[in-house]
């Protein structure tokens, strides 16, 4: 018996190796895009309704319009379970299909990313997120942090509690309540740079991943009481640190998340008693009624095609998700009408997507009216948009609290500069010059 | 005697840097108690989880990697089964799954690996560590979900007047402290008065002698996962009605590790009392200790209620390897 | 037939203490190498090297690395990670401090580095064993995420926490193409592997084995416990901060300290009971089996034309790692290894039955 067994793994580890190193390609009349999501481990509640937006936005292209001018999308998946090892894995896995932009939907993997793409020619779109010194397209010519980084973000936040305290904030607390990684860390330079001339204390409080264990943080901030606690943490932290906010007493309205720590996995185990809480929206809320969200359940979930749940469908990181597919489709358009090619390579996106020009017009024909301002990318500038309003959850739902606010460029803009300049000294990258660039 | 000398030093210094924050005015008095209280807390749940190791180690000499993945896949089923019936029904058969798993572990992992070394048993744990993971997300799925007691949130405020700003209690922890004391304290019971007690203490004081005086080892394992699955049930559910049930509560059990050795491994008081000391030790070390050292040394703050327990429990165990309350082994190493 | 070691005769004692004593094995093994430095350039394309060949020499190593301490001398690791990640951590402090050094000094000094921490952390297990210095072990690889994530000079005060190499180059060299990188691995880890091999056939090896097998009488016959378990821990966490340096510079290129987390630490584990503990050859096996399996488990289901969801891939991910391991620990406590072996026994007589 043991031999039979001996046997047959011996076979199929070979079959195995043999199975597992082969490679496909794509066809050649496709458009292929990664997608690096995570549906299992401690991020999934989070990772669930971005990728079922992402991938849902693709289907819809598919189905509603034939493709991008008539060239199908085709995708295919790979679980990260926000790992940054395990993300390069699958960006190594993938690129051999020749993919026309990547969406790693973890700050790690694109600081893991961003000295890869340059070599593979693929775009690294990081919608929301990723490095905020990659806003510098001469330095960083293939990351597109669209819409805002989170420099912009802690200078909205900043900007919105200024105007609350009556334009000052001297002598007042803020407490930073961070995930422990990349992306908990980089509003730290700016929101200290803003502490320098705004006059406030800053006070950092990390929270290791996965955050589960928040109880000392939320003491030391009962200790401390500061007069703003700003939340930039992902997955199970987001409602550990709202319930904790409960248990200790601090008042949800003095609490602000970043758009990440603004959806609804994180407010919803909390429920009625996270009323109050405040949250950063990217441009876009929970909205549900949008063009777009009613031709994905015409031509997607109807026809029982839907990766999701139906209910799910205008979730705030689903609608997050759809964004960055339709953002990296619109790139694909104008790198079409550039290079007069249907099927365009990753380059030809890149150029594309440091030329886009998504206006009013652009998005009420896109079907997102009432979600979006107007982005526009360039050679210097590969954010595009620079504004963002508050919204807050009410127990049941979230509605905008605020007008809208616009990041402050010359405080950011000169950390992106020296941020960039040293990476570009570091990694002796040569800065492209902008005005000649077309 | 200088091992005493050793742990007599180590408990001296503990209680300094318990009530050193007080000595030293680094913190008012409402406060300090507060922390003493979240700490008391956090530590009686550690034990809930810890107690699951020492029952399963103490009858079968299994070092049980696969507790945290138990109480996550306990949290899940109760709360999904939870979603179509009423929460008691969804409990009973959560209780029923837990005993079935218990006797399937028995069957396909401890039997044929019986005599085997502890750290090949606790690697196979770990097998079913990761099985149960993958297992329990592929039924119950993976996103977050809700469990919901029906306990107030709301933190009360008590004894007002005697200090300034009062003390905030947290109704849920005060709850789930209670049902944890509760439940070890039945178990306690449980394993002093009755005949199936009786087996398991001989079984594990001898596991030859016990089954030739009639014993049957197999059935007294089955019982005793079982336990394991219901206090994994019961953490599942404090835990799960806190944090809302989702992967990430299988972390909470690596939290419990440095409490069962603290305490000994074969030793259920060791585990209450290693839990409360780490529970208290961490979050002091946490609320005091860090922002100190990082006004000292520099470091950004915080965090290091990660490591303290551990380096504590590993402090202990060089002094005394076999924990406070452990059995002493003699054994030359 | 082919594989027969009649007419084989050792004449000197040399000839008996070869790593491979039958001819057969030494050139399979020689005609690996060779096909691996000349072979694989030819026919490998960027993702084979990226995707497989490359994490699976580093992993490799790193298997080596813990297996000599657990396999070899039955010291359970749990911090094999932590070790990792000041290996990891060493070398990128040594290249962007010290600019002039090889890559090569760098990746030993990373080395003595982290075996200077592993056997600082290898301490406790002078006073205790088995799962306690599991626990203890564990305390480390804590203790290290922590100082990494939170000491600002370990990541040269990198605002993000995350940092990133420069571009490799050895002695004028640049190893940044990937056929590069793998003939640069290969050669890193045949020498550590050979090194490896013949430290356990050697004094200190048979020191460590006799100290798994039964550490009292290893006592009674002289060797010195203390010398025993601690070189142990010196020279595996040389391998794993090897391996981390490796792991940081040539795969991953940009790294936080949660690429050397807990599960890293796992993995390994579960690369050298699957593997074989106690054996070098397993180490490249487990690793392999841990590398490709996911891959696998991608990619075949569509083949079969049974699309699976993602999560549903990961999950199956995670209970075939778990069944595995539980099947090896009950069937084959020797693991890949041991099969090979049972093969090459069969294969002596093959295709003869007796």
């Amino acid at each position: 018996m043991k031999r039979y067994i001996a046997r047959l793994m011996v076979v199929g580890f070979a079959g195995a190796v043999l199975l597992g190193t082969a490679g496909t390609a794509a066809a050649a009349d496709e458009l292929f895009v990664p997608v690096l999501v995570y549906r299992t481990g401690a991020y999934a509640p989070n990772g669930i309704p971005w990728a079922d937006g992402f991938v849902d936005y693709l289907k819809l292209v598919n189905a509603r319009d034939g493709g991008v001018n008539g060239v199908k999308l085709v995708w295919e998946e790979c679980e990260t379970e926000y790992k940054t090892d395990r993300g390069v894995e699958c960006y190594e896995r993938l690129k051999s299909r020749n993919p026309i932009a990547v969406n790693p939907l973890s700050t790690g993997i694109t600081f893991a990313l961003t000295d890869k793409v340059p070599a593979d020619k693929i775009p690294l779109f990081t919608t929301g997120y990723g490095r905020s010194d990659s806003a510098d397209g001469s330095v960083f010519q293939w990351n597109f942090p669209l819409m805002g980084t989170y420099w912009n973000a802690a200078d909205i936040l900043i900007q919105h509690v200024a105007k609350k305290e009556g334009g000052s904030l001297k002598g007042k607390k803020i407490a930073l309540v961070y995930h422990d990684s990349p992306y908990g860390k980089e509003p730290i330079p700016l929101l200290e740079e803003r502490a320098k001339t705004m006059g406030y204390n800053f006070l950092k409080l990390p929270v290791t991943h996965p955050g589960v264990e928040q109880k000392a943080t939320w003491l030391q901030i009962r200790q401390e009481r500061p007069d703003y606690v700003f939340l930039w943490g992902w997955g199970v932290m987001n409602s550990a640190a709202i319930k904790e906010a409960v248990a200790v007493g601090y008042p949800r309205s003095k609490m602000y998340g970043v758009w990440w720590a603004a959806a609804e996995p994180d407010v919803s185990p909390a429920e009625a008693s996270g009323a109050g809480y405040n949250g950063l929206a990217l441009q876009h809320s929970a909205e549900r009624t949008a063009q777009w969200h009613k031709d994905m359940l015409k031509y997607v979930y109807d026809k029982g095609n839907g990766t999701g749940k139906k209910e799910e469908v205008g979730d705030v990181l689903y609608n997050r998700g759809a964004i960055s597919a339709m953002l990296v489709i619109e790139a694909v358009k104008v790198a079409q009408a550039k290079f007069g090619k249907k099927v365009v390579t990753g380059e030809q996106v890149r150029w594309g997507a440091e030329h886009l020009n998504v206006d009013q017009a652009r998005i009420k024909a896109l079907g997102f009216e009432g979600m979006l301002q107007p982005i526009q990318t360039s050679c210097t500038d590969h954010v595009g948009a620079y504004k963002a309003r508050i919204h807050t959850w009410d127990g049941k739902k979230w509605s905008y609290s605020s007008d809208w606010y616009e990041a402050d460029r010359k405080v950011v803009s000169a950390l992106v500069q020296a941020s960039a300049d040293k990476y570009a000294a570091e990694k002796k990258i040569e800065k492209r010059d902008c005005s000649k660039a077309q | 005697m200088t091992r005493r000398i050793g742990i007599v030093v180590l408990l001296a210094l503990l209680a300094a840097g318990l009530v050193a924050p007080v000595v030293l005015g680094a913190a008012p008095g409402g406060f300090y108690i507060e922390v003493l209280l979240g700490g008391l807390m956090a530590g009686v749940l550690y034990s809930l989880v810890a107690l699951g190791f020492v029952l399963i180690y103490k009858a079968s000499g299994v070092f049980n990697f696969a507790q945290g993945a138990m109480v996550l896949f306990a949290a899940l089923s109760m709360a999904r089964m939870g979603e179509v019936m009423p929460i008691w029904a969804s409990l009973v058969l959560t209780f029923g799954i837990m005993v079935v798993l218990a006797v399937l572990i028995e069957r396909l992992v401890l039997r044929p690996l019986v005599n085997q070394e502890g750290v090949t048993l606790l690697m196979a744990t770990l097998g079913i560590a990761y099985f149960l993971d993958g297992f329990g997300q592929t039924i119950w799925g993976s996103d977050i979900y809700k469990l919901d007691l029906g306990i107030s949130k709301e933190p009360a405020l008590i004894l007002e007047n005697v200090f300034e700003g009062g003390i905030l209690v947290s109704r849920e922890d005060v709850v789930a402290a209670a049902t944890a004391t509760v439940l070890v304290t039945f178990l306690a019971l449980f394993f002093r008065r009755t005949a199936v007690g009786r087996a398991l203490r001989a079984v594990a004081d001898d596991q030859q002698a016990a089954q030739s005086v009639g014993v049957p080892l197999n059935r007294i394992w089955t019982i005793v996962w079982s336990v394991a699955g219901v206090v994994a049930l019961v953490a599942g559910m404090v835990w799960g009605s806190k944090l809302g049930v989702q992967f990430s509560i299988s972390t909470v059990a690596l939290k419990s590790l440095p409490v069962v050795f603290l305490g000994g491994l074969t030793s259920v008081t060791g585990a209450i009392v290693g839990g409360l000391i780490i529970g208290v030790g961490e979050k002091m070390a946490a609320v005091f200790l860090g922002p100190w050292m990082a006004a000292t040394f520099g470091v950004a703050g915080g965090g290091i209620e990660d490591w303290f327990a551990y380096v504590l429990a590993l402090v202990f165990m060089l002094f005394r390897p076999e924990g406070l309350f452990g059995e002493v082994r003699i054994d030359r190493v | 037939m082919i594989y027969r070691e009649n007419g084989q005769f050792k004449t000197s004692y040399r000839a008996d203490q070869q790593i491979f004593p039958i001819v057969q094995d030494r050139v399979l093994v020689l005609g690996l190498v060779a096909f691996a430095v000349v072979g694989v350039p030819l026919l490998a394309g960027e993702y084979l090297y990226n995707a497989i060949l490359v994490p699976w020499l580093i992993l490799s190593l790193a298997a080596i690395g813990l297996n000599l301490v657990v396999g070899y001398c039955g010291q359970i690791s749990l911090g094999a990670g932590g070790i990792m990640a000041v290996g990891a951590y060493a070398a990128y402090n040594l290249f962007i401090r010290v600019p002039a050094l090889n890559f090569l000094v760098v990746l030993l000094l990373a080395g003595g580095a982290a075996a200077a921490v592993g056997m600082l952390f290898g301490i406790p297990s002078l006073r205790i064993k088995g799962l306690y210095l599991a626990v203890a072990t564990l305390a480390a690889q804590f203790f290290l995420d922590w100082l990494f994530s939170r000491v600002g000079w370990f990541t040269n005060y990198a605002s993000s926490g995350s940092v990133s190499t420069p571009a490799l180059d050895l002695f004028g060299v640049s190893i940044a193409a990937p056929a590069r990188k793998f003939l640069f691995l290969v050669g890193v880890v045949t020498a550590l592997a050979l090194i490896a091999k013949n430290l356990v056939r050697s004094s200190i090896g048979r020191a460590w084995m006799a100290t798994r097998d039964m550490d009292v009488a290893a006592e009674v016959i002289g060797i010195r416990p203390v010398h025993a378990k601690l070189t142990a821990f010196g020279v595996s966490s040389f391998y794993l901060g090897v391996a981390g340096a490796l792991w940081g510079f040539v795969y991953l290129g940009s790294w936080e300290p949660l690429a050397f987390d807990i599960n890293m630490a796992l993995n390994l584990l579960f690369m050298i009971i699957i593997g074989g503990l106690g054996s070098i050859l397993g180490c490249f096996l487990g690793a392999a089996f841990m590398v490709i399996l996911p891959i696998f488990l991608n990619r075949v289901p569509s083949w079969l034309g049974v699309p699976l969801s993602t999560a549903m891939i990961s999950n199956l991910e995670h209970m075939i790692f778990g069944g595995l391991i539980i099947f090896f620990l009950i069937v084959e406590p020797h693991g890949l290894a041991r099969l090979w072996a049972i093969a090459k026994d069969k294969l002596r007589l093959w295709p003869f039955p007796h």
